[in-house]
């Protein structure tokens, strides 16, 4: 078995200052890679420059597409080929639903965008993916008509999340996914998550503060602090037992899941 | 039996001639001359060659009395004579340092080199209407002094000498023509600038007014307006070197604007710049203004989402002729594009009406 | 404007510009659908009174053209007269109204009922050249989804359509991607005209505002875009035209009398005038 994504020494820095720097990792198919540390580590940076949203100064970001082409570096693809790879074999949840939907255009819309983007040209058929999707992520179906605006905020997530996986993508970049949402709200989409996950067996990259995340839905886990990497590790290894002074202290600064 | 409206050949010819005829107004009152309208309606003759990008106070005079006054229409006119004069060549920039000044003033410091111009400016008459003009009487020569013949440095040169305001970037190729390419995103500043220069006064002016107004802003001071006549040189390819083929009268409009700098570049005033044919004092300064916020990528600052930095949305709609050719455009027929959307609602609601209640 | 045209060069343009204005049609014509930026000059029309369309007719005519200028299918519309005067004034080439024998007819909103035939040109006036300008404003989106053939929000947009009223309303300027690769604006036709897209003539389409010109050439496939199981349909009203009594016509709806009393007659006058000349009906 190849990893699906094989990111090395990738650096990005913002004129003098670092937003990550030499960040290499290996990601498996099915796995979850948890990405966690304060505000300003770094972690986001990384994500743009894994996702193909920020142009990295340094390093590669090999990624497998399981077609017998071996793996290709996506910083160095051309526009049009990764915008395809953005649409199909990837996804990305944004931590504002609003920068990952499109709030004027219906629910059933927003859904089925991916399916019309690769070709799908049967309005019943998408439309009936995107009922089910509805139902997958527990928004009722009666609302598919209803624009993203008229939902409550973790609805929005939900819908976020059903727009990206609809494509039955293989690898899924999630950028705070429960930021923002109150704290009963987090925790049905967490298990959504979860289920998910490991129904779709999706492989995923998940930053976030919020350890209680990472907790759940990530298999490894990498802790960064300004735009390094200081420890790497299972994710209970790293929870339960944090090697890295900064990693015991961000254990340390939150209650115990 | 129904016959469809035909003579539309006919209505223009009688539509021209009555325009004509109201256009002459009442034949008891005497016309008006081009000599008239260039030597006192000085500011719409400018106005219409700053917009309509053609130098020559004698057309802009015919086009404004041709229009019945209405400036863009005249700037059309304008306009369109100029798409189909052919290119001589190029002028040598001119040097606006070397401009004889019939005003120049600065914000940013009391007195300097050349002294403070005040100049013809409405800036301090108080707004009252004057009815001893409507008397048609003479008016009082103005008191003259010899021109000074000392030279009026910009003021941004000072600043320059300190390094506290940013230099302008020398680029030596030959800016692109907006009038001879057409306009492609993103624009260079001199692009952007030949756009704003004969964009519609009035929208600059709003858009430099957003700015100061928190939409974008950018904290300018007038470093310097000056209002006067340069020489246009230009080479002639027979002769070899440069002979003076005129003159201009231009605006000059450079503001000093919020500083940029970090703890490893030392702070520096940036700058936005205006120039316009003419006499065109609010449409200098909002040139500078709106040019200034257009930069904000090139100094890293942030897009604020201000229209005044989106240069897609100021460029395209700068232009005045462009934007009274469209939306004028709404009065011509449209009756089969229309009728194609009667054809669909009527089509909507019968498959209401027969849709099954639920 | 009257005499002074004489002043012009044939067919008003000087001959540098024409030049710019044929080699933005010929890479138009080699990349059907792209729409390619010229440098549109300043017409002495408005803007949005067909200056693209124009210029486009100044580059192409020849001495030997006859020309047939229509608006909204009509030839005697005030616009359309206009600009067919202003060509014979300028150019001194023969007009006509008959489709038949024109050998370059400039068009607002309409084709011809009457098929056109190898080695005529039709000419287009364009308000909008983007078909995705209502969904994304930005030229620079716009360009790169075009580049990247990245279609999928128009597509959304129909999705919409349906999903809000239970069919495609679109009415005309209806979308079309042409020869299997650029999504295209049709220019505000009635989606009825849209099947008349696939032609032995040259289309050209000219968007001088706008600053672009694009073509299809003869005989290339010209899909409107649509779902398969609410597939495009090019509708008219429901009636044969009340003057010659054609049923495969488009019609204007005309309001004859205070009551609201209406009539429908063929939009298109000279196929309506052969026709009621050739008896038929």
């Amino acid at each position: 078995m190849t990893p699906l994504l094989q990111v090395e020494g990738v650096t990005r820095r913002y004129g003098a200052r670092i937003g990550c720097e030499d960040v290499g990792f290996a990601l498996w198919p099915g796995e979850v890679m948890g990405i966690v540390g304060e505000s300003g580590s770094g972690k986001s940076t990384l994500l743009g420059c894994l996702s193909g949203h920020l142009a990295p100064d340094a390093g590669r970001v090999l990624y497998d597409a399981g077609s017998g082409g071996g793996a290709q570096d996506v910083t160095a693809m051309p526009e049009a080929a990764r915008r395809r790879l953005l649409r199909t074999d990837w996804a990305f949840v944004h931590q504002n639903p609003r920068d990952g939907l499109r709030m004027n255009v219906s629910a059933g819309g927003n859904v089925g965008e991916r399916l019309m983007a690769v070709g799908a040209r049967n309005y019943g058929a998408i439309r009936a993916r995107a009922e089910d999707w509805l139902g997958r992520v527990e928004i009722d179906t009666a609302r598919i008509d209803d624009r993203p605006s008229a939902f409550s905020g973790g609805m929005q997530q939900r819908l976020q999340i059903a727009r990206n996986l609809v494509s039955g993508p293989r690898l899924v970049f999630m950028d705070e996914p429960t930021g923002g949402l109150d704290v009963s709200v987090q925790a049905r989409l967490l298990d959504l998550l979860r289920g998910l996950v490991r129904d779709m067996g999706l492989s995923a990259v998940i930053v976030t503060h919020d350890l209680a995340v990472v907790r759940l839905l990530a298999d490894r886990l990498m802790v960064m602090k300004g735009g390094q990497v200081v420890e790497t590790g299972l994710t209970d290894q790293v929870l339960d037992d944090p090697q890295h002074a900064y990693s015991q202290l961000l254990v340390s600064s939150v209650l115990q899941v | 039996m129904y016959v469809a409206v035909k003579g539309g050949a006919r209505a223009i010819e009688n539509a021209h001639a009555w325009l004509a005829e109201e256009r002459r107004g009442d034949p008891g009152v005497a016309e008006l001359s081009v000599a008239q309208i260039r030597g006192q309606l000085t500011l719409a003759v400018d106005r219409v060659m700053a917009e309509g990008s053609l130098y020559d106070p004698d057309l802009a005079a015919l086009a404004i009395k041709q229009a019945r006054g209405d400036l863009i229409e005249a700037i059309f006119l304008i306009r369109a004579y100029r798409t189909t004069l052919p290119r001589f060549g190029a002028a040598y920039p001119v040097d606006t340092g070397a401009m004889a000044c019939d005003r120049r003033i600065s914000a940013t410091f009391k007195d300097l080199p050349g002294g403070q111009v005040l100049g013809p400016t409405f800036d301090y008459t108080h707004r009252l209407l004057d009815f001893k003009l409507a008397a048609e009487g003479e008016t009082p020569p103005a008191a003259r002094a010899e021109p000074d013949p000392a030279a009026m440095p910009r003021v941004t040169e000072f600043l320059n000498q300190e390094g506290l305001i940013q230099g302008e970037a020398h680029i030596d190729t030959s800016p692109p023509d907006l009038t001879r390419e057409p306009l492609e995103f993103p624009a260079c500043r001199a692009l952007r600038q030949q756009a704003l220069t004969r964009g519609d006064e009035g929208f600059v002016l709003g858009m430099a007014y957003s700015t100061q107004r928190g939409y974008g802003r950018n904290h300018p001071f007038v470093g310097e307006l000056r209002v006067g006549t340069c020489s246009v040189e230009m080479e002639i390819p027979e002769l070899g070197f440069a002979i003076e083929i005129g003159e201009v009268e231009l605006t000059e409009c450079e503001t000093v604007n919020q500083f940029a700098g970090s703890k490893t570049e030392a702070a520096q005033f940036t700058r936005g710049y205006g120039l316009v044919f003419g006499h065109g004092e609010r449409k200098a300064i909002s040139m500078a203004l709106v040019d200034r916020a257009l930069r904000w990528r090139e100094l890293g600052e942030d897009d604020s989402g201000a229209p005044a930095q989106d240069e897609e949305f100021v460029l395209q709609h700068a232009d005045n002729i462009q934007a009274t050719g469209f939306l004028e455009h709404i009065k011509l027929p449209h009756y089969v594009d229309f009728q194609s959307e009667v054809e669909l609602v009527r089509k909507l609601r019968a498959a209401v009406r027969e849709a099954p209640d639920d | 404007m009257t005499d002074d045209l004489r002043e012009y060069n044939f067919a008003y343009l000087d001959e540098e510009t024409k030049r710019m204005i044929r080699r933005a049609l010929l890479k138009a014509l080699a990349i059907p659908g792209y729409q390619v930026p010229f440098a549109s000059r300043e017409m002495p029309m408005p803007y949005g009174w067909g200056t693209g369309g124009v210029q486009v007719t100044a580059a192409c005519l020849v001495p030997e053209d006859r020309l047939k200028v229509i608006d909204q299918g009509a030839d005697d519309t005030t616009n359309a007269v206009s600009i067919r005067s202003f060509f014979a004034r300028t150019a001194g080439v023969a007009t006509t109204e008959r489709a038949a024998e024109a050998t370059l007819i400039q068009t607002r909103h309409r084709i011809p009922e009457t098929p056109l035939r190898e080695g005529q040109i039709l000419v287009y006036q364009v308000p909008i050249p983007e078909p995705l300008r209502f969904l994304e404003p930005r030229e620079t989106e716009t360009r790169r989804m075009h580049a990247l053939e990245d279609y999928g929000l128009m597509h959304v947009k129909l999705y919409e359509d349906i999903a809000r009223h239970g069919a495609i309303s679109t009415a005309y300027a209806y979308p079309v991607k042409v020869a299997g690769r650029y999504v295209m604006d049709p220019s505000p036709i009635p989606k009825f005209d849209n099947p008349k897209l696939e032609s032995a003539a040259i289309q050209l389409f000219g968007a001088g505002r706008e600053q672009r010109i694009y073509a299809v050439p003869p005989y290339t496939q010209v899909v409107s875009l649509d779902f398969e199981d609410h597939p495009f349909e090019a509708s008219k009203p429901d009636h044969p035209c009340a003057l010659c009594g054609a049923t495969d016509s488009y019609l204007d709806e005309v309001i004859t009398d205070d009551a609201g009393a209406r009539m429908f007659v063929c939009s298109d006058t000279d196929y309506c005038a052969t026709r009621q000349a050739g008896g038929a009906a």
